[in-house]
């Protein structure tokens, strides 16, 4: 029955998908903003979790995470920069979906454009947040 | 040769799906708002340190703000893992999935809760 079922929807045409559109900036937000929200939900959440539990554990093991943050110098700080960038990207991606939402924007010269600049705007204030925070390091 | 067309003819639409989208939108804009003064209220401390980070979050107003950024990070994240794993996870897989959502959920905003309380009600603690 089951199988049936599925052999009769396999022999039907199937809706066109991602393959055969040509690829632009609103597709990529789109996809990119999901992926996003993904990794912050998760490696953003036990990035921010761990952090706030090492807090609460006191000194020596908030310590020992900033130092796990920082003393892999690269890993520590690629995945400190990818979460902001993230919450930046999700965050840009977010208001374009509330302008969207309202019914606006979808002309294609504006949707290319705030697509374009949802991303700029995202590696702007990511480059921003860590001038600051480099800034005071030194 | 028919369609599933007749299976679901007849019964309407699924009857819920705006309340899930809505509380999505409700939970984006708290998230904007809160994130960002997380973010900015850490950029203007002095620097990250232990004694610097445990005043900044054992004073009233940041202590319930952060609670709230919490609870609505952690609603807004539970609705849209959800709906990614609706779209590409089918039959036992997704059930399993979706446990696994609520766990991971409750997991971390139970954590994230205790510790910023734990934080606010016994002071900058020391040790």
């Amino acid at each position: 029955m089951q199988g049936h079922i599925m052999a009769v929807r396999n022999a039907r045409p199937l809706s066109p998908h991602l393959g055969i559109y040509k690829w632009g900036p609103h597709m990529l937000v789109s996809i990119m903003n999901r992926a996003m929200g993904v990794g912050l939900a998760t490696v953003g959440t036990l990035g921010f979790v761990g952090w706030l539990v090492a807090l609460a554990s006191g000194e020596a093991a908030y310590a020992d995470f900033m130092s796990c943050v920082t003393s892999c110098y690269y890993l520590g700080y690629l995945i400190a920069i990818g979460l902001t960038f993230a919450f930046f990207f999700h965050m840009l991606a977010g208001i374009r979906h509330f302008v969207m939402d309202a019914g606006a924007g979808f002309e294609l010269k504006a949707n290319r454009l705030w697509s374009w600049l949802t991303l700029g705007g995202a590696v702007v204030l990511t480059v921003g947040t860590w001038l600051i925070i480099f800034g005071k390091a030194v | 040769m028919g369609t599933q067309l007749g299976t679901v003819r007849g019964l309407g639409s699924a009857k819920e799906g705006a309340h899930h989208w809505w509380i999505q939108r409700v939970t984006a804009f708290g998230n904007l708002l809160l994130v960002l003064w997380f973010i900015i209220s850490l950029l203007r401390l002095s620097s990250l340190d232990y004694g610097v980070v445990t005043a900044w979050l054992a004073a009233p107003i940041p202590a319930v703000l952060m609670a709230l950024l919490v609870i609505n990070v952690c609603w807004h994240f539970r609705l849209g893992l959800q709906v990614v794993i609706e779209d590409y996870l089918h039959g036992g897989n997704r059930i399993l999935a979706l446990g696994a959502l609520h766990v991971w959920t409750f997991l971390m905003g139970g954590l994230a809760l205790y510790s910023i309380f734990k934080i606010a009600f016994t002071g900058a603690a020391h040790g």
